[in-house]
C-alpha cells in the first residue's frame, strides 16, 4: 500500500510536465478561438472582450495556474462549440471508448500469448513461421486499412457483423458485443503481433532457463512446464508493452472510431480539433496522458504479483 | 524381464547436433550402478559426464538425441519408453539435482510450492498436503524455520540451502536413483562439505543409489564406491575408487591425480598440470583421443583407438599399461 503511495507521489512531477506540456501544446497552436467564438462579428473591442472572459488577456503562467486549478477541483472547463462542460462530453463517449479498448486488450491478449508460446515452443517449425509472417503483415498493415478491408468482407459483403455505430453494453449485452468486434480486431491487430512477437522470444529464452530443465526432471509434462513455469516468468516482458498499449489506446481509438462511426473519446477528438473547440481537445489529450501514466502504475503492480524479486518494501 | 543391476547403460551413444557438425558427446558409454551405491563420474568439462546423465534422464537438449544402445532400469528399457512413460520415471524414481542452484529454482514460484511439486504430479497430492510435507522435507536436509521457508522465493535463500531444497525436491518421492551433476561445484567450500555430508547422509539412511558427477576428484575420494573417468565421451578408466586413486591405469586419471595439490606430497614436488588443450570433440585425433596430451604415448597410440580392457584391479583404456606397464613415474 504504501509502494502504491510513494508511486503516485512520483507520479506528480510527471503530471506537472504533463499538464505544461498540454496547456503550451494548445495556446501555441495558431488559430485564435475568439474568431470562431464571434463568427462573422469580429471587430478589436468584441475580440478582446471574448479573451477576457477567456481570461486570455492574462500572462501565461497565471492562466495555467488558473487552469491546473480548474482541473484539480473537476472543472476541466466548457466546450467553446457546444458550451458543455468538458468533463460531461469525455465521461459522455468514455464508456464507448473503454469498451472498445477493453475488447482490443483482450483480443490482442488472447490472441498473442498462446500463439507466441506454441511460436516459441515450436521455433522453426511451419507454424512457427505462419505466426510469424501473419504478425509482421499485422504490424505493417495500419489499423484504418484493417478496418475499411474488415468492413467491406464481413459488414457489408458477408452481413455478419453491424456496419459501424455502438450499442451500449448496458442497453443490449449481446448486440454490443456484436458491434464491438470488428473495430476491436482493427484497434487491437497491431497490438496482437507486437504482443505475439514478444510472447515468443521472452518464451524461448525462459525455456533455456535451469530452472525448466529442473521442472522436467521433476517430471513434470512439457504442456505443464511451458504454461505453469515457463509462461509466468515469460509474462514479464510483456507487461511492459501492454502497459504503453493499455496507454496508447485513446489514440489509437482516434482513427478506427472515425472509420467505424463509434462515438467515443478519439472520435470526440478529432471534431473538437476541427472544431478548433482548444478545451475539448485539452480535455481529451489530458485524459490520454493520465491513462498513460495510470497504465505504468497498473504494469508496475503487475511485475509485483509476477515476479516476487521486485520488492515494493 | 529382470535385470540384475538397478541401472544398466548398455553402449550408449548420444550425439549433439551442431551448426559445425554433429558431436559424438557420448560415445559407447556402458556402466552399472547397484542398489545403495554411489557411483562417481570423473572427466572436465565437455568429457560428456552430464551428457550421460541427461541420456540417463533423456532431459538432453534440443539438438541432443540418443542414437544408440540402451539404458535399463529397474526391469524397464528407458530408452524405449514413450515421453509419457519417461514422465511417470522422472521425479518419482530418479531424481536429479543440478550444478547450479542459483539457476535451478523458478524464482517467480515459493520454494514450498516447488519442492512438493512431484508429489502433486505423480502422488496427485493436494497443494496444502504437498507444502506439508516439503516443511518436513525441509527440516530433514537441514534447512532451519522450514514452516517459514517454505512460503520464501528461491531468491531469499542462500546458494546453499537452495541447493538443499534442491535436494528435498529429488527425495519427495524418495527416489531409489539420484543423480546429482556438480552439485557443490557453484557453492563455497565450507557449504560444500556441508552438502556432500547431507548426500552421505541421505544414501546410508534411505538407501537411494547415487550417481555424483563432479570435475572435483577429493569429492570422488570421499563420496564414491566406485568411480569412472571419462576424457572425450568415452570412459577411459573405470573401477573401485580405493583401486583407481592408488593404482590409476590411465594417463588420463595419473595426471589427474598429479594436477592436484595435496597437503601430503613432497615440499619441493612441483604441481603438473595437464599438457595442452582439451579435444576439439569436432575433430578429434585418431587413436586413443588422449594420446596428443598423453606423457606416456607410443606409436600404437596414435594409429589405433585402445578398447576399455581389463587392467589388473579396474578397467582401463590405454595401450601402454594394457601391455603391463605401471604408471608411477
Amino acid at each position: 500500500m504504501s509502494y502504491i503511495l510513494r508511486r503516485l507521489v512520483l507520479m506528480l512531477p510527471v503530471a506537472f510536465l504533463v499538464t505544461v506540456g498540454v496547456f503550451m501544446l494548445i495556446h501555441l497552436s495558431p488559430g485564435d478561438p475568439a474568431l470562431i467564438i464571434l463568427g462573422e462579428d469580429r471587430n478589436p473591442e468584441a475580440i478582446a472582450q471574448v479573451h477576457q472572459e477567456l481570461g486570455l488577456d492574462k500572462p501565461l503562467y497565471a492562466q495555467y495556474l488558473i487552469w491546473v486549478g480548474h482541473i484539480i477541483h473537476g472543472d476541466w472547463g466548457r466546450s467553446i462549440t457546444t458550451h458543455e462542460p468538458v468533463w460531461n462530453a469525455i465521461t459522455d463517449r468514455l464508456p464507448a471508448t473503454l469498451e472498445l479498448g477493453i475488447a482490443a486488450l483482450l483480443w490482442s491478449l488472447v490472441v498473442a500469448i498462446p500463439l507466441g508460446t506454441i511460436a516459441a515452443v515450436r521455433r522453426g517449425s511451419a507454424a512457427d513461421r505462419i505466426a510469424t509472417g501473419v504478425s509482421v503483415a499485422g504490424v505493417s498493415v495500419p489499423n484504418f486499412f484493417i478496418g475499411i478491408v474488415l468492413i467491406y468482407v464481413l459488414s457489408v459483403s458477408a452481413r455478419i457483423f453491424p456496419f459501424g455505430g455502438y450499442v451500449p453494453i448496458t442497453q443490449d449485452p449481446w448486440e454490443s458485443l456484436r458491434h464491438v468486434i470488428l473495430p476491436a480486431i482493427a484497434l487491437g491487430t497491431a497490438g496482437t503481433a507486437i504482443n505475439m512477437r514478444f510472447t515468443r522470444s521472452s518464451m524461448i529464452e525462459v525455456l533455456n532457463h535451469d530452472y525448466i530443465r529442473t521442472a522436467r526432471a521433476k517430471g513434470a509434462s512439457w504442456r505443464r512446464v511451458v504454461f505453469v513455469h515457463a509462461l509466468k516468468n515469460a509474462l514479464i516482458p510483456v507487461v511492459t508493452i501492454v502497459g504503453l498499449q493499455i496507454g496508447g489506446i485513446i489514440e489509437g481509438a482516434v482513427v478506427t472510431e472515425t472509420v467505424f462511426t463509434w462515438p467515443g473519446v478519439g472520435r470526440l477528438a478529432v471534431e473538437s480539433i476541427f472544431n478548433r473547440d482548444y478545451t475539448v481537445v485539452q480535455g481529451v489529450v489530458l485524459l490520454a496522458a493520465f491513462s498513460y501514466m495510470l497504465a505504468n502504475l497498473a504494469v508496475d503492480l503487475v511485475y509485483g504479483w509476477l515476479d516476487p524479486r521486485i520488492s515494493y518494501a | 524381464m529382470a535385470f540384475s543391476h538397478l541401472l544398466e547403460l548398455e553402449n550408449v551413444e548420444t550425439h549433439l547436433r551442431l551448426r559445425d557438425g554433429t558431436i559424438k558427446a557420448v560415445d559407447g558409454v556402458s556402466l552399472t550402478v547397484d542398489a545403495g551405491e554411489t557411483l562417481g563420474i570423473v572427466g572436465e568439462s565437455g568429457s560428456g559426464k552430464s551428457m550421460t546423465a541427461l541420456s540417463i534422464m533423456r532431459l538432453l537438449p534440443r539438438s541432443g538425441r540418443i542414437v544408440g544402445g540402451k539404458v535399463c532400469f529397474k526391469d524397464r528399457v528407458l530408452t524405449d519408453l514413450s515421453e509419457d512413460e519417461m514422465e511417470e520415471i522422472r521425479g518419482t524414481e530418479i531424481a536429479m539435482i543440478f550444478q547450479d542452484p542459483m539457476t535451478s529454482l523458478n524464482p517467480v514460484f515459493r520454494t514450498g510450492w516447488q519442492v512438493g511439486e512431484p508429489l502433486r504430479i505423480h502422488r496427485h497430492m493436494r497443494s496444502r498436503a504437498s507444502i506439508a510435507a516439503a516443511v518436513d522435507l525441509f527440516e530433514k536436509v537441514g534447512i532451519p524455520e522450514p514452516r517459514r521457508r517454505v512460503k520464501q522465493f528461491p531468491h531469499m535463500f542462500s546458494g546453499g540451502m537452495r541447493q538443499r531444497a534442491m535436494i528435498a525436491m529429488g527425495l519427495t518421492t524418495s527416489p531409489s536413483l539420484l543423480i546429482a551433476d556438480e552439485p557443490t561445484t557453484a557453492l563455497d567450500v565450507t557449504i560444500q562439505a556441508q552438502i556432500l555430508d547431507l548426500l552421505r547422509t541421505l544414501n546410508r539412511d534411505y538407501g537411494t543409489a547415487t550417481i555424483l558427477i563432479t570435475h572435483n576428484l577429493g569429492v570422488v575420494a570421499g563420496m564414491c564406491d566406485r568411480v569412472i573417468v571419462m576424457y572425450a565421451g568415452r570412459i577411459v578408466e573405470q573401477g573401485r575408487t580405493d583401486d583407481v586413486f592408488a593404482h590409476p591405469e590411465h594417463p588420463y586419471t595419473w595426471s589427474l591425480l598429479h594436477s592436484i595439490p595435496r597437503l601430503d606430497a613432497d615440499e619441493h614436488r612441483p604441481l603438473r598440470p595437464i599438457e595442452g588443450v582439451p579435444p576439439d570433440m569436432l575433430n578429434l585425433p585418431p587413436g586413443c583421443k588422449f594420446q596428443p596430451r598423453c606423457p606416456f604415448a607410443v606409436a600404437r597410440c596414435a594409429a589405433q583407438e585402445p578398447e576399455l580392457l581389463q587392467v589388473r584391479e579396474q578397467l582401463a583404456r590405454c595401450w601402454v599399461t594394457q601391455a603391463g606397464t605401471r604408471l608411477d613415474g
